[in-house]
């Protein structure tokens, strides 16, 4: 009973979240309500018993990727009233669409059945939660099985800062820096010169 | 009704993802909103995801969630960038001025 009213409280917000994501007029309140689907959606992590992952989604996705965005929309000097224009236009067309694709998948969802020897198919049980918290779980199984996927997360996300780094890097004209190794390298025979000048004339 | 099982999360799972897409199509000139309503539809995903490793008692579920948290970090750092840049040579972020791409 607790249990179902925490989940409608949580995926009511969530789903109301989601709709002013997608509907709010200023770009920041979208990030904002962003925010508060996350927060939603880790809540309902800790009710599946995934804890590791909701504290992962509130650590990531508020504190870096929202906060990204957040500073991305207020540092962008944009006319948002502008780019709202033909938000009416695509409102039937995309209110079709999103109908007919949420009732295929309510369609599947309340269709499907499980297969009657899934649970003979698990791969990786779950441990009782009273012997192995799930953060223990998650950390035996990604450091053993799946560490060369674990790596790969690594990579892509080298990948992902130096491509950030490198997009948003920007070599400014005319700005006086100092270079370290320009200064290292230049040597006395380059900058100065000895010259023989005869009395009575110039150069 | 008060009996939570599987159907529910797959049901608030499909609804996210709808919202997500219906986002894509309602603002279709601003890509920071793209961007968002992205990252909704990957929040989709991972609890459809989680639900099922709840659901069936396996782990890996969890584990796969957690590399599509990666992902769609890296994604969304590396849109914002693309953003950033575009902005800086054009001055908007309009996706119909998105239509040239000269090297």
């Amino acid at each position: 009973m607790i249990e179902a009213l925490v989940f409608y409280m949580f995926a009511g917000i969530a789903v109301a979240s989601g709709v002013m994501v997608i509907s709010a007029r200023n770009p920041v309140h979208s990030v904002l309500f962003l925010i508060l689907a996350f927060f939603n959606a880790a809540g309902l992590f800790v009710l599946l018993g995934a804890e590791f992952l909701a504290m992962i989604l509130v650590i990531v996705y508020v504190g870096a990727v929202a906060v990204l965005f957040l500073f991305v929309v207020m540092m962008l000097d944009i006319n948002f009233v502008e780019l709202r224009q033909g938000f009416l236009q695509y409102l039937p067309f995309g209110g079709l669409i999103g109908l007919i694709l949420l009732v295929e998948l309510l369609a599947l969802g309340f269709g499907w059945v499980l297969a009657p020897d899934a649970a003979a198919r698990v791969a990786v049980p779950m441990q009782p939660l009273e012997t192995v918290s799930n953060t223990q779980a998650l950390g035996a199984l990604i450091y053993t099985h799946y560490i060369y996927l674990f790596q790969a997360a690594g990579l892509i996300l080298l990948v992902a800062m130096i491509g950030a780094i490198v997009l948003s890097h920007r070599q400014r004209d005319g700005v006086l820096k100092q270079k370290v190794s320009d200064q290292i390298r230049r040597r006395a025979e380059d900058s100065a010169k000895t010259r023989k000048v005869e009395s009575g004339k110039g150069i | 009704m008060f009996e939570i099982g599987l159907s529910h999360y797959m049901s608030l799972s499909a609804i996210l993802f709808v919202l997500g897409i219906f986002g894509i199509f309602l603002n279709r000139k601003n890509v920071v909103v793209i961007l968002m309503s992205i990252e909704l539809i990957l929040l989709a995903v991972n609890i459809n995801l989680v639900a099922f490793s709840a659901e069936l008692n396996d782990l890996v579920g969890q584990v796969f969630a957690m590399f599509i948290l990666t992902v769609a970090a890296a994604e969304a750092a590396i849109g914002l960038a693309i953003l950033m840049a575009f902005f800086r040579n054009r001055g908007s972020i309009a996706v119909e001025d998105i239509n040239v791409m000269k090297g």
